[in-house]
């Protein structure tokens, strides 16, 4: 379905570490994406959550997990549409932080439901809304435990890459999961779900423009 | 001091380039928290300040009906509210509360009684005792208040405009007004609100008409300036910002059993063991708790309303 992407190969050689480009991109995606973290921590201590604050922290992990899904499955698009090779470099902790809203999403509705398996188990057997949810967080968990650079060398690029490919069914059960989970007004997650399907067609799109016919732009320049 | 960077040896530039990598990590740090922070949170709470005090509670005993549960505080109480005609985030309610004007206000009664007419609500109100009742009440959603309502009984009302023998259900429409009501102007519902009661259900005097909340004057956010209330029904039963009742012989189309069959019936009476499609109904988390409790049958009410739903299958009617 989709050729193997430049981005994912190991980078090339730096000359030296103080000079390597961009250096301070990655831990600022890192720090930036743990912020909200920090900042719900404190408004659940301060009572800014409100009268359901245990509600209000569930949405909003879930949200923060579907945006920041959304935002690594950005990085290949953006990577084709503009040429520029920095989307490549923060993919991956995008999607692992990801993984971690993913994770405390989860954690918050074991903890809302006394972390009884019984009714887990219930809840994703009977109720599409969190079968969909639960089964987008699993498809994740290889996806992170193979998210090391040296995970693609064991598995070998090609299967690498077929095993992610996963986070399309991910994100897009996700994006179900929050469809179903709304009571009335669908407009937010239906803005998700053109996205994700934006996102889909750059994607499918974008290498068959490029090996037409005519280049669509000069080779890109590298870094540095 | 000369700075550790500016060792011999180090080009000035590197200095810089520290410099201008530590500014874009910060921008980029901020920027990235920032644009999360926007997407994913949610508006506070709006400000609940006091909606004046024109009732005067007497001290009382608790009455038969009422619950002797902690009473949920006015802080959450009107702050906290499911009111779609203000906007569908717990918090619009208590934000766009100013832009509804409960005062003047008219409620039309029409439909199967021998006495229709409209009515100022003040006149209204004053046709009968108004009484203070502590109930629970719990949302579809799963979350629960103890409420005390200030009102008069729904029957009291009814026996006063005379029904016909043709009378089977009452139906209740709220106000429509986009002007009033800025979640009127998209089509979240079908608007106006509509809610509805069997005649059997309006009749029981646990149903009340509210007026007021913990002795004041019903906040506009709480459904000004009169609501239904029917402690053994999911929340969305309890129409607020009443303006029409009419006595009807058919079962009233109402809004949410409209808009979304499969999961809010017309009965919605509170029922643990059956689940919505989408959750349990078998617990709830009382506002203020962090924990779950069991959902009661018919919250907590069986004793006085089980009877009314006799022989009926509240799988089906639900």
């Amino acid at each position: 379905m989709e050729r193997p992407l430049s981005g994912t190969r190991p980078a090339p050689p730096r000359p030296r570490a103080a000079g390597r480009p961009l250096g301070w991109l990655v831990p600022a995606v890192t720090v930036g994406g743990l912020l909200p973290a920090v900042i719900l921590i404190q408004d659940a201590v301060s009572g800014a959550l409100g009268a359901n604050p245990i509600q209000r922290a569930t949405l909003q992990t879930g949200l923060l997990t579907l945006a920041l899904l959304v935002l690594s499955l950005a990085c290949t698009p953006l990577r084709l549409l503009t040429r520029w090779t920095w989307p490549a470099r923060i993919r991956k902790s995008l999607g692992l932080l990801a993984f971690g809203y993913g994770v405390l999403h989860f954690l918050i509705y074991l903890f809302d439901h006394g972390f009884s398996l019984g009714v887990m188990v219930d809840d994703v057997v009977k109720r599409p809304f969190v079968t969909a949810g639960f089964t987008a967080l699993l498809l994740m968990v290889p996806l992170a435990l193979t998210s090391r650079k040296d995970s693609v060398k064991r598995l070998g690029f090609q299967r690498w890459t077929r095993l992610h490919q996963l986070v399309y069914v991910a994100v897009s059960l996700g994006v179900l999961h929050y469809y179903w989970g709304v009571k009335k007004d669908h407009t937010p997650p239906l803005i998700y779900a053109g996205i994700v399907i934006a996102l889909f067609v750059v994607r499918w799109a974008a290498p068959r423009l490029r090996s037409g016919p005519r280049p669509a732009r000069p080779a890109p320049g590298r870094p540095g | 001091m000369p700075n550790d960077k500016d060792q011999p040896g180090t080009p000035p530039t590197a200095r810089r380039e520290f410099l201008k990598s530590a500014g874009l990590f910060t921008v980029t740090a901020a920027g990235l928290a920032g644009g999360l922070e926007a997407l994913t949170r949610r508006p506070g709470a709006g400000s609940a300040e006091a909606q004046g005090t024109a009732f005067v509670r007497p001290a009382r005993p608790l009455g038969p009906y009422d619950t002797k549960e902690a009473v949920t505080p006015w802080e959450q109480a009107t702050t906290y509210n499911n009111f779609y005609e203000f906007g569908t985030d717990k918090g619009d309610p208590a934000r766009m509360a100013a832009s509804l004007k409960p005062r003047p206000w008219t409620v039309k009664i029409d439909g199967e009684v021998k006495k229709p007419q409209t009515v100022d609500i003040d006149t209204l109100q004053g046709w009968f005792p108004l009484e203070d009742r502590i109930y629970r009440m719990r949302c579809v959603e799963g979350w629960s208040m103890v409420m005390p309502w200030l009102g008069f009984p729904l029957a009291s009302l009814i026996r006063r405009i005379e029904p016909t023998s043709k009378a089977k259900y009452v139906q209740f429409t709220a106000l429509y007004d986009p002007k009033q009501f800025p979640g009127q102007r998209g089509n979240v519902l079908d608007w106006p609100y509509v809610e509805g009661l069997r005649l059997d259900e309006a009749l029981h005097p646990l149903t009340l008409l509210a007026v007021g909340l913990d002795g004041r004057v019903l906040p506009n956010q709480n459904g000004a300036p009169l609501r239904l209330v029917v402690p053994w029904k999911y929340g969305f039963k309890n129409i607020k910002s009443i303006v029409k009742i009419t006595l009807t012989e058919q079962q009233p189309k109402t809004t949410w059993a409209l808009a979304a069959p499969d999961e809010y019936g017309f009965y919605a009476n509170v029922n643990p063991a059956v689940p919505h499609p989408r959750w349990s109904q078998a617990t709830e988390r009382r506002i203020g708790e962090l924990g779950r409790r069991a959902t009661l049958p018919f919250n907590g009410y069986a004793d006085q309303v089980a009877g009314l739903y006799k022989g009926m299958d509240l799988r089906k009617n639900f």
